[in-house]
């Protein structure tokens, strides 16, 4: 499903380049559940918005479903994004001044779906999440969770295969955080490919499969509960 | 893979609500900048029509006939002679009454003199004319009859007196029938003019009319000040300016030394004046639709810098480079839109106030100013967002998405 192949990213930092991905070889199948561990720094965002193609790799290839996606055209990489990726950020990055129904909405809206097509998705999706008592709230009228929980029904609206989660808990309370990763586990469970990137060792021990990344590295790969498996 | 215009425009709206400082700073330059092109063009365009109403108050398919020439001629003999202009004379009128496309003539005679009544005395500005003006000039009478219709030569003592000259001279006792004393001569009050009855270079309210003739007699001179003539028709204006010309260049013994010109040349060349003035003071006021849609441009640089994160996501929910310009602006044209529609509102209500308090200016703005001030208004608005628009499309949606 993921695929990528030496895959490098650089950054120019003043006249110092900064490996921030180095010689990255990974694969990850349909429907795992996998999460990238690491100090600040370690590239293991950088590797999440590779993966979502929000950035573009140095060097090496990107194959998403046998696809290589790194020779895309601007267009073509956002329906991509569209369609077959969703994230869900630390700072859930809702829009203040729409409510919870219209902000899940936003992708499919892009997408230009037809306006009625839309609003039985977004109420399902809504409903699937128990947030239909709070589709007409701002985001300032929600709490954290209910608010990543906005996030993810934006994130999943579209259906998409992927889910990309940077720090889904940085931003919440131990309870709150729980309930989301719960969200997150169940969304698992119906196939879709779940990858979170997070610094809260009990977050990342709950995934089947464990990243650990240092220095643009990927320098474990286990997982749960056993040793090291092969990249 | 494309936003319907509808979500577009949609979304846009919101995104403006969501700022409504911002939105409304914005929609208040782009309203001046409208406003000020609607008021001036339709002062520019008010003068005008002003202008050009005086002009055909003085009558229609009017030609003037004065002496002298203002244009330089050939040799002819009077060159070698010497001679000066000759006078504009009754006979001279009289002989411009000898053609089938001549409808009316009426001499003019200028003068200024002492008017006195009982013991009630003012100066006062005199036109010898005759009974023909009347229709000529399409004035109206107030009170009594107009001057006789008599031989051009007839010197009768009587007089018209304007509305504001009945007033001060007689107050609330009866005017017609009295005699006036007009310099040193007597003459019977017969008629009042209307109160009505203006028009450029004559306030008929502060003048009195006699005969030709007598105002001759009056001012001791046979000269007239003008001559002038009505065609039956506009088609005949032409020709008749043509006899006119010849008639009296026939006899005044060959010399062309009177001016002949209608009355729509003159009309004409103010409307042109005029007409370039309100080109002008549009210009002038179109500067303000630029300068408002650079504020736009900043405006819409900060907005995009302040949502920065918003964009970031936009990007990362799907929306190509395209569609973030598309997003924006749509934003610009619908704030530039609802700006130029404000400022016609407000442009409609400055003319509107001018109208009331000046009413004798038809301060209307013209179509063209109109259309024009808001297609303007909509392509800056558009224009200088490209700018901001591009860049934004441009984010790169990591680093936005890192911004808070």
């Amino acid at each position: 499903m993921i695929k990528l192949e030496q895959v490098r990213r650089d950054f120019k930092v003043g006249d110092q380049i900064v490996h921030a991905l180095d010689d990255i070889n990974l694969e990850i199948a349909a429907g795992e559940y996998v999460s990238i561990m690491g100090p600040s720094g370690s590239g293991k965002s950088t590797l999440l918005n590779l993966i979502g193609l929000l950035d573009r790799p140095t060097a090496g290839r990107y194959l998403l479903n046998e696809e290589d996606v790194t020779t895309l055209s601007d267009i073509e990489q956002a329906v991509t994004r569209n369609q077959q990726i969703g994230f869900v950020f630390q700072a859930f990055h809702l829009v203040p001044r729409l409510t919870a129904a219209e902000n899940v909405e936003l992708p499919l809206m892009l997408a230009g779906l037809p306006a009625a097509e839309r609003r039985q998705r977004v109420a399902d999706t809504l409903a699937a999440l128990h947030l239909t008592d709070r589709a007409h709230h701002k985001p300032d009228q929600l709490s954290g969770g209910q608010r990543q929980r906005v996030a993810i029904a934006r994130a999943t609206v579209t259906e998409p295969r992927v889910l990309l989660a940077d720090e889904p808990t940085g931003n919440l309370d131990h309870i709150a955080g729980q309930d989301v990763i719960n969200v997150l586990e169940s969304l698992n469970q119906r196939d879709i490919t779940l990858l979170v990137v997070t610094h809260d060792l009990e977050v990342g021990e709950r995934a089947r499969r464990q990243l650990k990344m240092r220095d643009g590295r990927i320098i474990a790969n286990q997982l749960r509960g056993a040793g090291d498996a092969s990249a | 893979m494309r936003p319907h215009s509808r979500d577009v425009s949609v979304f846009a709206w919101q995104a403006l609500r969501g700022y409504p400082a911002r939105t409304l700073l914005m929609l208040v330059a782009m309203a001046i900048g409208v406003a000020a092109v609607v008021i001036l063009t339709s002062l520019g365009e008010g003068a005008r029509r002003y202008v050009t109403s005086e002009f055909a108050s003085l009558g229609t398919n009017l030609i003037i006939v004065f002496p002298g020439r203002s244009e330089t001629a050939g040799i002819n003999p009077s060159t070698m002679m010497g001679e000066t202009p000759r006078d504009l004379t009754l006979a001279d009128a009289q002989a411009l009454t000898r053609n089938y496309n001549v409808r009316r003539i009426a001499p003019i005679n200028v003068g200024a003199a002492e008017v006195s009544w009982q013991s009630k005395k003012r100066e006062v500005a005199i036109i010898g004319t005759t009974h023909e003006m009347l229709a000529i000039r399409h004035w109206e009478l107030a009170q009594g009859r107009f001057l006789p219709a008599t031989d051009l030569d007839r010197a009768t003592s009587v007089c018209v007196i304007g509305s504001k000259i009945r007033a001060e001279l007689f107050g609330p006792q009866r005017a017609l029938g009295e005699w006036l004393r007009i310099g040193d001569r007597r003459f019977r009050v017969i008629g009042v003019m209307g109160s009505e009855g203006r028009s450029i270079g004559v306030d008929v309210e502060d003048t009195i009319m006699i005969p030709v003739a007598s105002a001759q007699q009056l001012f001791n001179t046979p000269s007239l000040f003008r001559i002038l003539v009505e065609a039956k028709s506009r088609d005949a204006l032409q020709t008749v300016k043509q006899y006119i010309t010849e008639t009296l260049q026939q006899r005044h013994q060959g010399e062309r030394d009177v001016t002949v010109v209608t009355q729509d040349a003159v009309l004409a060349t103010f409307d042109r004046i005029l007409g370039a003035l309100t080109y002008a003071v549009g210009g002038i006021a179109a500067i303000s639709l630029i300068v408002a849609g650079i504020l736009i441009m900043n405006v819409m640089l900060v907005a995009v810098s302040q949502r920065t994160a918003e964009i970031g996501l936009l990007k990362a929910l799907g929306a190509a480079q395209r569609q973030i310009i598309l997003l924006i602006l749509a934003e610009a044209l619908l704030l530039s839109t609802l700006g130029a529609l404000a400022g016609l509102f407000f442009g409609q209500l400055g003319s509107f106030l001018i109208r009331y308090a000046f009413p004798i200016i038809p301060a209307y703005a013209p179509t063209w100013a109109i259309a024009t001030a808001m297609l303007v208004a909509i392509l800056t608005g558009l224009l200088f967002s490209i700018l901001p628009a591009r860049r934004a499309a441009r984010l790169d949606p990591v680093l936005a998405l890192a911004r808070k």
